[in-house]
């Protein structure tokens, strides 16, 4: 029974030091003798830099040195690496134009770094910056996909004539085609997935140090993945041998996906603290988070449907169009190729898929991962055409869907783009989430609201993702240039307690009680004698971070692993003890016992003999009881579930607001309900934003217009509805914990419910679809403009 | 350069500023309160909110000058001396109300205005519409509202809500 104690709603062990004020953010860490860095953007989109002049700048009051494009490249700084190459149809690798830290000979977007001013002050700093004149000779920008594909579009850069990074497949299209061909009805729609800005709350932050005596650099960052930054910035930018370079990611402010990427802004404070050997401080203004954190989404797809007279999918065909930005950003090129192709299947048996991907560049801030990453994308494309399927066949949304899940009993099944699903059960995720929204009561509910002058609608969603990234060997074949294990040692420590290692990293996840409550659970300590220490370099073992909802997955399954190599050499150190064979030593809430006997040594006996080694076997076995493992998944876990949104319109205005909202997902095995649910609502709500509220726009000249938190639309708390969670299981099967992961599912599944249930409210306007977000402004339109097709009342 | 004098949880400091000092780089900087957060810089986040006077203010809207002579609390000043948690904080931590922590502290101070603004009694809608000046990002704010509305009672010196 090693999971006893797993599944309760223990409050978090991190909660005492965020709440009095205590919490250590990397804006938080002063070193001593610390300078401050000001980084001057571009605030064009497209332009040559004819000149820098500093002079002004450098003869500034507090300033102690300035440094542009042509300081790093004198140095042999590198320029930013990308972590995954994909290839071409024709098998050719992507277009992978460099990435410099400072930008050289020419900016590409707005927020490009072009010069940094190091001083005594942030405002000084600032204060100089604004004395550095740059001599731009502007070029026309590539502000959107169509504007980057189109004829004679801008170049953004002059190695990738036509802006294409990659034109990529999955899928046989003659099969597809065929299986159209063969069709009883076509649907097909046309969608734009909606550029969204991440907006932790916490900006990004970094601090450089350098150790004039033994050579050493530290380097304090806000990131998800500490281990990959020193990998990335030591080998690749730096040129610092890991055993010269330690990177520490302290409390982080909120990730969703925009902490990963090893940014500029690292190795600047890094390389100009070794040139001025002092500590270097950069912290984001909130308007620089806007238009240098990278940015989500932004795709233009068109979805095809192939489906026999009774509903069945025959055939799914897909073209989109994925903007990347003006740099592939660090994971930028898997975004919409692995982690969004292959999910098209979604929940249902859709026997044959094509999908071609156009990967774009355009003079708009990187675009990478953010929370889901590619699944919200392929879930928003799918569930929109399954809701069009059903309104072009005149079936029940409900029943189109149910029709064409995969059964049940059909895992694991194999999908035809690649994934192999372990378990579900779509059919329960549904049909719990139906009751728990009163889906039965819906109509009468649309029509009371018909009597407040409001259109009420009610949205569906069945979605699935794939996360618990990933197996090395298949991610390697697929591109990646990393592998994604994860790393966990165990230590026991004399006296019993234990220290948690692990290269997984909380950024609000609770890691450090959900991981202290499976050690607890497995190795019978009290939770207050397990410590988890994440986030820096020099203290845990090669990992490779938290994103893709791998934490518990990945690194879970490393913590099982090496509590079973703990486990394993206790039983040697009982049996030695006991004067028994190690085959009769059983382990249980905590002790070692002699099967059968009353004879038993509790753990913390266990360790005091292994550290203390004078009744031992010292000739077979080592001192001490500190485990490491690494852990290699097997597949992706893929949690799936049903979101329900209601919804009503003011017909006045046009303002939506969510009047119940309902999730059952299937995550695996839960460790902390309450932390699962508090992901979930998290989740939505970016989902819900998403669909409501956000949108990164820039103008057709390409300057971005939502660059503040004024322009762009937080959700807030009166945007919001009581988000209802619950959990409806299926174990994952090929991990040791049976967990799936629960970070996204609720920023996946939300949007096309709550575009369904839009949609579903204006049926009488003639609307088939509309693209997020969908505010007041254009439901107000629909409704001036649509005649309804007969009374709601 | 100019001096403030400024009473900051319960103890006195007089510090030298510049003219344009937000009263959160004072804090942040000068005192080393780092509970205090900046997340925007357009007054949109409420990550800085703290009590002047006894009423919330958003510290990086107003000048470290502009603050003389006042009483400022911050969240380092909320728990009291033997480390029991103000009823605010004690609900946050039983409702799961926060994640990363990042937009808690302002939240927290936020919050505990609305309670005692409020004598008479909150509304779910009260709580969200009273939240307007501070983001989250991580929670989607149900468990901040449940927060709020636990610890009314208990501030108000009412029997909590079974």
């Amino acid at each position: 029974m090693p999971f006893e104690g797993i599944g309760a709603s223990v409050r978090r062990k991190e909660d005492a030091r965020f709440l009095n004020g205590r919490g250590n953010y990397t804006d938080d860490i002063n070193r001593p003798g610390q300078l401050h860095a000001y980084i001057r953007r571009a605030d064009r989109p497209h332009a040559t830099i004819k000149g820098i002049d500093t002079s002004a700048a450098a003869k500034a009051p507090g300033v102690v040195a300035v440094f542009t494009g042509a300081d790093l490249a004198a140095d042999n700084v590198g320029g930013l690496p990308c972590g995954w190459q994909i290839h071409n149809k024709d098998g050719s690798p992507m277009a992978e134009p460099p990435h410099p830290v400072l930008a050289i000979g020419k900016v590409r977007h707005v927020g490009d770094p072009v010069a940094v001013v190091i001083a005594e002050t942030k405002q000084a700093a600032k204060d100089a910056a604004e004395q550095i004149v740059i001599d731009y000779q502007d070029l026309p920008a590539a502000a959107s996909l169509r504007d980057a594909i189109a004829a004679g579009a801008p170049t953004v850069h002059d190695e990738v004539p036509g802006n294409i990074c990659y034109d990529w497949h999955i899928g046989d299209k003659a099969v597809v085609d065929a299986a159209f061909a063969k069709a009883a009805k076509v649907v097909k729609l046309d969608l734009t997935n909606n550029r969204l800005i991440p907006n932790a709350m916490e900006p990004r932050a970094a601090v450089g140090d350098y150790d004039v005596n033994s050579g050493d650099f530290t380097l304090f960052t806000t990131s998800q993945n500490p281990h990959v930054i020193r990998l990335l910035m030591g080998a690749f930018v730096l040129h610092i041998p890991e055993n010269r370079l330690r990177v520490v990611a302290p409390d982080v402010g909120g990730g969703f996906g925009s902490k990963i990427y090893h940014y500029a802004e690292e190795a600047i404070v890094t390389w100009a603290a070794g040139k001025v050997r002092r500590p270097v401080k950069w912290t984001a203004e909130r308007t620089e988070s806007f238009m240098s954190d990278a940015h989500g989404r932004d795709h233009v797809s068109t979805a095809e449907m192939a489906l026999d007279a009774d509903g069945n999918f025959l055939a799914l065909r897909i073209s989109t169009l994925a903007n990347m930005g003006a740099y592939l950003s660090t994971f930028a090129p898997c975004i919409p190729t692995y982690l969004y192709a292959t999910l098209l299947a979604g929940v249902y048996k859709t026997p044959v898929i094509y999908c071609e991907v156009k990967a774009v560049f355009t003079n708009t801030v990187p675009v990478d991962a953010y929370r889901g990453a590619g699944r919200p994308e392929a879930t928003f494309l799918i569930e929109r055409l399954v809701d069009a399927c059903a309104h072009d066949t005149g079936m029940d949304r409900v029943a189109i869907r149910r029709k064409n899940f995969i059964a049940a009993d059909a895992f694991p099944y194999q999908t035809p783009v690649a994934l192999q699903y372990d378990s579900g059960n779509y059919q329960a995720t549904l049909d719990a989430c139906l009751k728990a929204a009163d889906h039965a009561g819906f109509e009468a509910r649309r029509s009371a609201a018909v009597g407040r002058g409001k259109l009420r609608g009610i949205g569906i969603s069945t979605y699935i993702e794939a996360c618990g990234i990933a197996p090395s060997a298949v991610v390697g074949s697929l591109g990646a240039r990393a592998g994604l294990y994860e790393c966990a040692e165990i230590r026991v420590h004399p006296t019993g307690s234990v220290t948690v290692f692990t290269g997984s990293h909380s950024h609000g996840q609770g890691h450090e009680t959900t991981f202290a409550q499976l050690v607890s659970a497995q190795l019978g300590v009290p939770m207050d004698q397990v410590d988890v220490v994440h986030g820096d370099t020099a203290k845990i073992p090669f990992g490779m971070g938290t994103y893709g909802s791998r934490s518990l997955a990945v690194g879970g399954s490393a913590m099982v692993k090496a509590m079973d190599k703990v486990i394993a050499k206790g039983k040697k150190i009982a049996a030695h003890l006991m004067e028994a064979s190690v085959d009769d030593i059983e382990f249980k809430d905590g002790k070692f016992t002699v099967a059968g006997t009353d004879k038993s040594k509790a753990l913390a006996e266990i360790s005091l003999a292994a550290y203390v080694p004078h009744n031992y076997p010292i000739e077979e076995l080592e001192p001490g009881l500190d485990e490491t493992a690494f852990y290699d998944p097997k597949n992706f876990t893929f949690p799936a579930g049903c979101h329900i949104a209601e919804i009503e319109i003011d017909r006045d205005t046009g303002v939506v607001e969510v009047m119940n909202f309902v999730a059952v997902d299937d995550v695996g095995r839960v460790i902390n309900p309450m932390i699962v649910e508090g992901q979930v609502q998290g989740g939505v709500a970016q989902g819900i934003g998403q669909a409501l509220l956000e949108n990164a726009v820039y103008d057709k000249d390409g300057q971005l217009l939502s660059g503040s938190m004024m322009d762009y639309t937080m959700p807030r708390a009166d945007n919001l509805p009581n988000i209802k969670v619950a959990t409806e299981t299926t174990l994952c099967t090929h991990n040791p914990l049976g967990v799936k992961g629960c970070g996204e599912v609720g920023a996946i599944g939300s949007p096309p419910a709550i575009i369904g249930a839009i949609v579903d409210a204006l049926k009488d306007y003639g609307v088939r679809h509309i693209d997020m977000p969908a505010s007041p402004q254009k439901i107000w339109s629909i409704i001036q403009a649509g005649q309804p097709r007969m009374a709601a009342e | 350069m100019p001096q403030v004098t400024l009473t900051v949880n319960g103890k006195q400091h007089t510090v030298e500023v510049e003219n344009r000092t937000l009263l959160v780089e004072l804090l942040r900087e000068k005192l080393s309160l780092t509970g205090t957060h900046v997340g925007c810089d357009t007054s949109q986040c409420g990550a800085c909110v703290v009590h002047v006077d006894g009423v919330s203010a958003k510290s990086c809207t107003m000048l470290a000058l502009q603050a003389d002579g006042t009483a400022v609390i911050t969240i380092e000043g909320l728990a009291a001396a033997d480390g029991t948690l103000h009823p605010m904080q004690e609900m946050f931590r039983e409702h799961h109300a926060l994640q990363c922590g990042f937009c808690t502290p302002g939240m927290v101070m936020s919050a505990i205005d609305l309670v005692n603004s409020h004598p008479g009694g909150l509304t779910e809608k009260q709580i969200r519409e009273g939240l307007e000046g501070n983001l989250c990002r991580c929670t989607g704010y149900h468990n901040i509202v449940k927060a709020i509305a636990a610890a009314w009672p208990l501030m108000h010196g009412k029997a909590a809500a079974a």
